[in-house]
């Protein structure tokens, strides 16, 4: 199965790459417990509406399943599968 | 000769589905039914469904507001219409999808006799009902799905009346598909709507969800992250369980899976051959719609 996630690693073809929306998010906290690699944590800042949104811990644990888009009540966050030498620069992300 | 980099686009797999200018929506930190709609819009990519012919219908609730987030054909209907006008909907225009989305107050209490008729006619119409055990909009009163012994606002000390056992319901009075997960499952209950979207008949799906601003605090039971543990923990899959035995205890474990998948005719297969037999010619038939 070349799209789970263990494979996607192991092969390193892809990387797994987060895009939260900032303002969305109301801190619930699903997508942080019930992200497979465990690389999503509370960051320290508040957003807008004083909630503390998640941040990718570790770039490299991340396998892009998109649990986390799956989870979050806020559509607030997403996980997607990129090239392995894609940068953040050039993924485009349309909000709204 | 240098070359811009390849810009790849990305697109919350949900926000094509959403109506952006009404976010962010009214749901409380915690709640479970925006979860519901990611389940809900990954179904729709991977049922292939022609958008333009599915129809989604809301009753009012919380769980009513669903049918206004959603960049679909929708209705927002008055308390507990969401079964008769999606099935004027249907019985109109038999080529659409209708799914009816919305909560236990609307779909099972005022609208429990739409309810039980229209599982009893077999229209073919995907019920999701999300259960969060309490009126949630106007201020966590008990509801028909309160359970024995937790406190709502008109039950202070304790609900002392037996609660519906919906799938149970949903089965007894016809429907041919009834499954129950709760937030939690997030993958069972995407695949059990495509399920409920190629099935032809009265689908019901129980989606079983938190809500930590009333039930959740005034029963002590944490918040929405702490209720979704308690449903990982508590939740156990009995796929094709007798749904007598699926009742839901307050503290209890919670019994899910797909408890019912059968076939029977639906309204309009039934309708079609008794007109067809008893007017003959001068029945026009659905056209094939049906």
């Amino acid at each position: 199965m070349p799209d789970s996630p263990a494979s996607a690693s192991r092969s390193r073809k892809f990387r797994g790459m987060v895009h939260i929306n900032w303002d969305r998010c109301k801190g619930c906290g699903f997508c942080i417990e019930f992200c497979p690699p465990k690389v999503l944590a509370f960051s320290e800042s508040y957003n807008s509406h004083g909630y503390h949104p998640p941040y990718l811990t570790n770039e490299q644990g991340c396998t892009g399943c998109d649990l986390c888009g799956l989870y979050c009540p806020d559509f607030a966050i997403f996980g997607m599968r990129v090239p392995m030498e894609t940068s953040e620069a050039e993924v485009a992300v349309r909000e709204g | 000769m240098s070359t811009a980099p390849a810009v790849q686009a990305a697109i919350n797999p949900v926000e094509p589905f959403l109506r952006s200018d009404r976010m962010p929506h009214i749901w409380c930190p915690g709640c479970g039914i925006g979860t519901t709609v990611n389940c809900f819009s990954r179904a729709l990519v991977d049922s292939k469904l022609d958008l333009d012919k599915v129809a989604i219908v809301s009753g009012i609730g919380c769980t009513g507001r669903v049918a206004g987030y959603l960049r679909l054909d929708s209705f927002h209907t008055t308390h507990g219409r969401a079964i008769p006008f999606a099935t004027g909907l249907k019985l109109a225009n038999p080529e659409l999808t209708v799914v009816v989305y919305s909560g236990d107050g609307d779909l099972i209490a005022i609208g429990g006799n739409h309810f039980i008729h229209a599982a009893r006619r077999n229209i073919d119409l995907k019920i999701i009902c999300v259960n969060n055990f309490i009126y949630g909009m106007t201020g966590g009163q008990v509801a028909p799905t309160t359970p024995v012994g937790a406190t709502a606002t008109t039950t202070p000390y304790g609900c002392f009346e037996r609660p519906f056992n919906l799938p149970f319901l949903a089965e007894s009075s016809g429907a041919v598909y009834v499954a129950r997960w709760t937030a939690f499952h997030v993958r069972h209950i995407a695949r059990s709507m495509v399920e409920a979207f190629n099935k032809k008949g009265f689908s019901f799906i129980e989606i079983i969800s938190p809500c930590p601003t009333l039930y959740q605090r005034r029963n002590k039971l944490g918040d929405g992250l702490d209720t979704m543990k308690l449903y990982k923990q508590k939740s156990v899959i009995k796929n094709g369980a007798n749904t007598r035995d699926v009742d839901i205890a307050f503290g209890g474990e919670i019994i899910v899976g797909k408890f019912v998948d059968i076939e029977r005719p639906t309204l309009h297969q039934t309708m079609d051959q008794q007109f067809r037999q008893v007017l003959k010619d001068r029945y026009a038939g659905l056209g094939g719609r049906g």
